[in-house]
């Protein structure tokens, strides 16, 4: 397939932190025990896409990503690292990489998508229509655990609740129209020619943009050229698109090198959908003949764009990481209802613990836990719903309930844990009580301290 | 348990009783309070006029009694007298099981004021039909009430069900072959509950705007531009008193049904069902008169064709869908092409050619005419070598030989074309004189000179007739009779629209072009507005970084704007500090403010326009502050009535330092001194504002340190103030 896939994985992402950190990118974040990036690289393997180009923020997090790949998906994947700066937003980054383009079709997947849609399946549809842009779709997930230690944060998501406003054509095939940001929650504004010249249009507000989108080249690089202050893939270019749909000469005829690919853009063929789709109800026939076959004087041919919608069945798991709260409702679900996303993985379905672990006695790890290679559980113990990292040290006496702790923690006798993060090398002393935290990287917990809805942090030096 | 099931079948036999009690009442409106008819309605009510020979309210009622209705009340206002003698003289006052009562009145205007007085007549008992008298269709009633009814078994405030049928107005018109102007409908896929209804009344350009509770509340919601409205509604009896109790519904659509989907707080609900295979149509004006009147001899309205309504053996259907009465005097010559329709009686000379037209009865047709898609009503002349394409010609009228008809044109009753006279095209031609005080269709619709006092004004108009007649008889040639009617001033490009003419390629070319044009303009609208919705967000994130961006929040965004706007035009139109206060304080009572607001609001204005205009260092900024503060001090103190709204001017200054102007920042002590040296604020705002500093947080205080040393100064004055004392 000539298709190119761009990875945006992010870099050190301010909504994450104190989770993430210099040492710590986002791509690199443990999902289950394994990087995020890694969920996304899985999938486009299994979807035989293999020509990559992952694009990190910031040298420094390109550097520990890139190491990171090569080290695991070498000869399994064609995986370019590209650096960019921070803060230029997705339709920048794909700007700043555009020169490494050169393929027909290009799929942009947000390396924090944690899915089981095959990509495959997006791009295949792409293809099928011709289309200028397909994205996909999926439902809205359901946020929130049923256990009563969550985060605050969950409040604030039922809150919004809504991520997108979605038109579609009836044969739910056409992307139509799409709100993002803060046009959500204003009252919605529907492109009238759109409408009569489909007739009918689904608007969604179960569905949102997923982070994964497929473009036809020359379209894309010609509204990043055209459209220099578009920031954002999702914000910006794909609305836009999707607005200019019936009306894409607009784009083609304001800059002189757009001509050519103008036409490689607009499909004879899909004109004629139009066209065809005007006939089929028109009044008067006779007029529409000829003006499709002879456009009268000046009149323009109608250009067109397709833009199109693959929509993830939806039994299908489909979750950004883009927040804390995700992060902990995607560790929760890759460990429990959505355990199938581990399946590349060797381990036992029912309770991923690592291949040596030490148990002491009277401790009990519950269902739907992770336990890393090499940690260790003192006596006395729960773990209950908890991905617990490489090399931990854990004491007697400690309850670990809807947290996730990283790699080479140590944790003193007595500690409880509850709905928090635990990250790297932190050290808890002991009787610690931490509910709903976030504790960043070398972090230090003294004895006997109490936290609640908290993020503890290493001051930058 | 046995009780309780006993208790079942007993209501449920209950419901089967009230079926049985409530005979299916329909109310038929036979006005339709418009005036796309005209001159033609002014001599005769719309519902009588002739559709394929047969009155139109024969083809609604014919279609109510097959449907299983029982009652009718047939509302009539304009031209009652016509209609009640009508309905007395023909099939339908003497039918077993249809019962047809008239209900007359004088002075209603609308159909508001038709439900009004139905209400106040207490005649309808449950469920009923409501339609006006201008309906053609052939749908079973049975599927759409039987919906009904279950919908308000379980919930009572689903009061009204619309029938709509697919109809896919064209792109480039805007309007269903029907000729109605396209409309949007917002539906829920499950339910079919209607949220949203809008015609060209409400034309907002290019967009459709669904308010955002309504996306929260469905999450699928679909939006037709496909779909055609009725005008056949099941009902409850709420619909009735729901006029009366809103006064001012006039309009069953634009008022009523728009009424009550805005209207959440009684939170009645209207639904639709779809017919697909029947056909239902509304008379709303010429254009679809004329799709409705060959959709009758296509048969699409089977069984209601004019062979089978006029019951005997009177017409009979031809081979490709020519109608003929059987006592049609026809020239061995004449041709008659498809889809026509003759009438008893009539007479057409040699060489004459008809085709897609209706002829009434009792015409008499010279030799040489060519007719095509017109309507000639009963007792026509035309006489030879006359020419008529895609004109309705009403009784009586006389065309004398070789007259010329363009299309679109109509000639109402009586009317004479004088020899060899060619009408142009859309022209309306009628023996009474235009009513002058037109100014538009849409005002018309509901003013007081229209169908009520309809008839008295053309009594008055008939008996000016015979003088004026002369003068004018030259506007029709030599020998006609009639005026030609004005169109009016900007309805001209319209006149095509509604017209029984097809639509001219060159308007359809024009409009093709002109809608190019149009979206040129949308897509650069909506670059502009996607432009300015980044800015937006921008400086959101400066505004407020407070979470709780609640409503109140945001009516404060839009009154400080507001009052922005407000200062600004002040300074440079020069208005009175009084004139502004004024205006100020106007903006607060309909923003519901309190003069704390204000105070900020027009403090900040003052200080962004000091940032806004040029300066080059931080001393002429402080000068520009300066001047600006002096010249406008009068009218910011008009809102500083107590120490509180000093203190929120100083907060907000501190605000401004820190987020949108921060050029000000280093100014703040020089600002605040001057403030104070203009007596804008007193000593103890500012010194209450430095003690409620004191226990913020180490960032908060920068503004307090950095005008410490005024703050000191003040201190003491007042110290030394004390002590003097």
């Amino acid at each position: 397939m000539d298709f190119q896939v761009v990875v945006l994985a992010g870099g050190i992402s301010k909504n994450l932190s104190p989770l993430v950190s210099k040492e710590l990118p986002k791509p690199l974040l443990p999902v289950a025990n394994r990087p995020v990036l890694s969920y996304v690289l899985q999938q486009l393997e299994q979807s035989n896409l293999k020509d990559l180009i992952v694009v990190v923020e910031g040298e420094d997090a390109a550097l520990v990503v890139g190491a990171w790949i090569s080290g695991t998906f070498i000869d399994r994947l064609h995986v370019e690292i590209a650096a960019v700066p921070e803060d230029i937003g997705t339709a920048g980054a794909i700007r700043a990489i555009s020169h490494h383009l050169t393929a027909k079709d290009i799929l942009v997947v947000s390396g924090d998508l944690v899915s089981d849609v095959p990509p495959g399946a997006v791009a295949a549809t792409h293809r099928r229509h011709d289309a200028a842009v397909t994205a996909m779709l999926c439902s809205i997930p359901v946020s929130g655990s049923l256990d009563s230690g969550s985060s605050g944060g969950k409040d604030k998501a039922k809150k919004l609740g809504r991520y997108n406003i979605i038109g579609l054509d009836p044969g739910k095939q056409f992307l139509l129209h799409i709100a993002t940001g803060a046009e959500i929650e204003k009252d919605a504004r529907l492109p009238k020619r759109i409408l009569r010249a489909v007739g009918q249009m689904e608007i969604r507000s179960d569905l949102m943009d997923a982070h994964m989108y497929a473009f036809k080249r020359s379209a894309l690089q010609e509204v990043l050229d055209l459209k220099d202050t578009f920031q954002s893939l999702k914000e910006d270019v794909l609305p836009y698109l999707v607005r200019s749909q019936l009306k894409s000469e607009a784009l083609s005829n304001r800059t002189p090198q757009g001509e050519e690919n103008g036409n490689e853009k607009v499909t004879s063929q899909n004109n004629q959908v139009f066209v065809s789709r005007i006939l089929a109800n028109a009044s008067t026939p006779s007029f529409h003949d000829r003006s499709s076959e002879n456009p009268d004087g000046s009149a323009p041919t109608r250009k067109t764009h397709k833009c199109c919608a693959y929509i993830a069945s939806s039994s299908s798991y489909c979750v950004c990481l883009n927040s804390i709260q995700a992060f902990m409702d995607i560790n929760r679900d890759v460990t429990g209802e959505a355990d199938h996303l581990l399946s590349g993985t060797s381990s036992d379905p029912n309770n991923n613990i690592g291949p040596s672990p030490k148990l002491g006695t009277k401790t009990t790890v519950g269902p739907h836990c992770m336990l890393g290679e090499g940690s260790e559980i003192g006596d006395k113990c729960q773990v209950k719903r908890s991905v617990i990292g490489r090399h931990c040290r854990i004491g007697s006496h400690v309850k670990v309930v809807n947290s996730i702790v990283m790699n080479h923690v140590t944790i003193g006798d007595g500690c409880i844990i509850q709905g928090s993060v635990v990250c790297s090398n932190v050290q808890l002393q002991e009787r610690v009580v931490l509910k709903d935290c976030q504790v960043g990287a070398g972090f230090v917990v003294t004895a006997g301290s109490e936290y609640k809805a908290e993020s503890l942090a290493r001051k930058e030096k | 348990m046995g009780a309780q099931k006993k208790g079942a079948t007993a209501r449920v036999s209950e419901d089967q009783e009230e079926l049985a009690r409530n005979p299916l009442q329909a109310i038929l409106l036979a006005d339709s309070f418009a005036t796309t008819f005209r001159p033609i309605t002014l001599e005769r009510p719309k519902v009588l006029l002739p559709l394929a020979n047969i009155p139109m309210i024969d083809y609604t009622l014919a279609w109510l009694e097959s449907a299983g209705v029982e009652e009718v009340f047939v509302f009539c206002c304009a031209h009652s007298k016509q209609v009640i003698d009508y309905l007395e003289s023909s099939q339908w006052s003497s039918q077993p099981n249809f019962s047809v009562t008239t209900i007359e009145s004088h002075n209603s205007i609308s159909a508001g004021d038709a439900l009004r007085l139905i209400y106040e007549r207490n005649v309808i008992h449950g469920d009923f039909v409501l339609i006006s008298g201008d309906t053609v269709s052939n749908m079973s009633l049975t599927q759409v009430l039987l919906e009904h009814k279950e919908r308000r078994k379980k919930d009572a405030n689903a009061i009204m069900t619309m029938v709509i049928k697919q109809s896919k107005p064209s792109p480039i018109t805007q309007q269903s072959r029907l000729g109605t102007d396209e409309l949007f409908m917002a539906i829920n896929p499950v339910t079919k509950q209607l949220l949203c209804y809008e015609d060209k009344s409400e034309y907002s350009k290019g967009f459709i705007s669904l308010d955002k509770t309504l996306i929260a509340d469905n999450p699928s919601i679909i939006l037709h531009n496909d779909k055609q409205d009725c005008y056949i509604d099941v009902c409850s009896q709420e619909v009735l008193s729901l006029f009366t109790d809103n006064f001012d519904y006039q309009h069953l659509r634009r008022h009523f049904v728009k009424g009550l989907l805005v209207d959440d707080i009684m939170g009645y609900k209207i639904f639709t069902h779809e017919i697909h295979s029947s056909y239902a149509a509304r008379i709303d004006n010429f254009r679809s008169y004329d799709t409705i009147s060959k959709d009758i001899i296509q048969r699409w309205t089977y069984p209601f064709v004019p062979d089978i309504l006029c019951g005997s053996s009177a017409i009979k259907v031809e081979r490709q869908g020519t109608y003929r009465a059987s006592d049609v005097t026809l020239s061995r010559s004449a041709h008659i092409g498809s889809f026509t329709v003759i009438g008893q009686g009539t007479k057409i000379g040699n060489d004459t050619k008809i085709s897609h037209s209706v002829v009434g009865e009792g015409c008499t047709i010279g030799s040489n005419v060519t007719i095509e898609g017109s309507y000639i009503w009963n007792n026509v002349t035309i006489e030879d070598g006359c020419q008529l394409r895609h004109a309705v010609v009403c009784d009586g009228v006389i065309m004398k030989s070789g007259a010329v008809l363009q299309p679109g044109v109509i000639l109402s009753f009586k009317v004479v074309v004088g020899q060899q006279f060619v009408v142009p095209a859309y022209s309306k031609v009628s023996l009474l004189q235009q009513p002058t005080q037109q100014d538009s269709d849409e005002e018309l619709e509901y003013a007081d000179s229209t169908s009520g006092t309809g008839e008295l004004q053309s009594d008055k108009l008939n008996g000016d007739i015979a003088p004026d007649l002369s003068e004018t008889a030259y506007e029709l040639g030599t020998g006609g009779v009639g005026y030609i009617w004005s169109v009016f001033e900007g309805a001209q490009d319209e006149e095509w629209r509604h017209s029984v003419a097809p639509i001219p390629t060159d308007k359809l070319v024009k409009l093709m072009l002109d809608k190019d044009e149009d979206e040129e303009q949308l897509t650069q609208v909506g670059n502009v507005l996607s432009a300015s919705g980044e800015l937006k967000a921008g400086s959101d994130d400066n505004g407020s970084e407070d979470d709780d961006n609640d409503d109140s929040r945001d009516d404060y965004g839009f009154f400080e704007k507001e009052v922005e706007a407000t200062f600004l035009r002040a300074v440079h139109e020069n208005v009175k500090v009084d004139h502004a206060v004024l205006e100020v304080n106007a903006l607060r009572l309909s923003y519901n403010m309190a003069s704390v607001d204000c105070a900020g609001a027009i403090f900040y204005s003052m200080m962004k326009l000091a940032v806004e205009s040029p300066h080059n260092s931080a001393s002429e900024l402080h000068r520009n502050a300066a001047d600006i503060i002096t010249k406008w001090q009068k009218l910011l103190k008009s809102f500083l009535h107590d120490i509180d709204e000093e203190i929120e001017v100083i907060l907000k200054f501190e605000e401004m330092c820190l987020e949108s102007a921060k050029e000000f920042a280093a100014l703040f002590p020089q600002i605040l001194h001057l403030l104070y040296d203009k007596e804008i604020l007193q000593e103890d705002a500012i010194l209450r504002w430095a003690d409620e500093k004191e226990g913020a947080d180490e960032s908060d205080k920068v503004f307090l340190k950095s005008s410490e040393k005024f703050i000191q100064w003040l201190k003491e004055a007042e110290e030394e103030e004390d002590g003097e004392d």
